[in-house]
């Protein structure tokens, strides 16, 4: 697994640990029932807190993402991929709603918009 | 959450300085930054949990017994690296492990010569021909090697540079992966702090001036620069405290998604350890 952590970015580290883990968790690359490192040896390789890690799990048990077995260890959980898939649709769809709203206060135009994006996807990790 | 350690109503008097009130708590798993400027009690703090101090009022838990009664029994399992502590220069690594045989019931004479290989500290040379790293690397590994529950660490890392630094703070989170340990540690390289320490306990003028977590305070406190316009609209409940710098005003608030919704300022950075500590030792109410 890999998980990659910048400290600069606004978004604090815990979620930027459960977002990738999520998105793993999604794309199926973590697969049902795969034990995860757990808080503490995950803390230390990744050079961060525990309270980080703990928070990070706790989000994504809390959203259903995980399970943890006590005295055994954190696992992937059952998840509804679909409805998860939808879930991230529905929150893209938010953010693009907010963003076509702004330009069209501001006289952007729907292929500017486009640009955009293309340019955008291509910088951003 | 247990606690490894509860330091309740801490004060000792000295004829120009204060310990007042000290009170935190450690639970059992989790790294602690103690910081604060120099001659803040950092360090006399950490005499009073280790009972090199005495006749101070206040009371000092360790695995929930008091540390005046089982001073004892509280040695073999707290683990100690002091800043103006070292050992006799005429000694060698082979000396000391001989002489903590004697001292401690769980010396661990394995575990302290493979710390000494991992640091490259020849078991054989004499104290006084290593450097400054080399002496702290020797602490650290005697601290470690019987086997203790807690680590108070006065300035670890001091003189010891980036790369031996990043090899301490690894084996400091080796030590907690064991969910029984914890590590009080007083350092001014902030930046160590940042990335491993659980909670931040910031100390000013013998006083405890705040005690949370790491996340809370990277993630939720500020830095909100503005004009003096912009400064003037803020209301004084909104911010811990300001500092007014030649071109701008710096504004540390303890909320900054809050502060963003309220009010209309572009610039609200992230903080550091060392911007918090400057503004809170600087910065006006």
């Amino acid at each position: 697994m890999e998980i990659i952590i910048s400290n600069s970015s606004n978004i604090p580290i815990y979620e930027q640990i459960k977002e990738q883990i999520k998105s793993k968790i999604i794309s199926e690359e973590l697969p049902e029932g795969e034990m995860l490192p757990s808080i503490r040896s995950l803390a230390k390789d990744l050079r961060c807190s525990v309270i980080t890690t703990k928070n990070a799990y706790e989000e994504l048990e809390k959203e259903g993402f995980v399970k943890t077995i006590p005295a055994k260890g954190i696992y992937v959980a059952k998840i509804n991929l679909a409805l998860a898939k939808e879930e991230a649709y529905h929150k893209l769809e938010n953010i693009l709603t907010t963003a076509i709203t702004q330009a069209k206060m501001n006289d952007i135009s729907k292929k500017d918009i486009i640009d955009i994006i293309n340019i955008l996807y291509e910088e951003v990790l | 959450m247990e606690n490894i350690l509860e330091i309740k109503n801490l004060t000792k008097k000295y004829p120009n300085f204060t310990l007042q009130n000290i009170s935190f708590t450690l639970p059992k798993g989790m790294i602690m930054g103690f910081i604060g400027e120099n001659g803040a009690g950092k360090t006399t703090t950490i005499k009073a949990i280790l009972n090199i101090i005495n006749s101070y009022s206040g009371e000092i838990k360790i695995f929930n017994l008091s540390h005046r009664e089982h001073a004892k029994l509280l040695q073999e399992d707290i683990g100690v690296v002091l800043d103006d502590a070292f050992f006799p220069e005429i000694l060698t690594p082979n000396d000391i492990n001989n002489s903590m045989k004697g001292i401690f019931k769980n010396w661990d004479t394995k575990m302290f010569y493979n710390y000494l290989q991992e640091f490259s500290l020849l078991p054989n040379k004499q104290i006084k021909t290593f450097s400054k790293g080399m002496r702290k690397k020797l602490e650290i590994a005697t601290a470690l090697s019987h086997h203790p529950k807690l680590l108070i660490l006065d300035e670890p890392t001091s003189g010891l540079d980036p790369v031996a630094r990043a090899e301490v703070i690894e084996i400091f989170q080796s030590f907690i992966e064991n969910v029984d340990c914890s590590i009080l540690l007083s350092s001014h390289i902030t930046a160590d702090l940042e990335h491993v320490a659980d909670y931040i306990t910031f100390i000013n003028e013998g006083k405890i001036i705040l005690s949370k977590t790491t996340n809370e305070l990277l993630n939720e406190y500020g830095i909100v620069k503005c004009t003096e316009k912009e400064f003037q609209n803020i209301a004084p409940e909104d911010y811990i405290k300001y500092k007014k710098n030649k071109y701008e005003y710096e504004i540390l608030v303890s909320d900054k998604k809050a502060f963003k919704a309220k009010y209309n300022i572009k610039v609200i950075d992230k903080i550091t350890l060392d911007d918090l500590m400057v503004l809170m030792i600087k910065g006006e109410e």
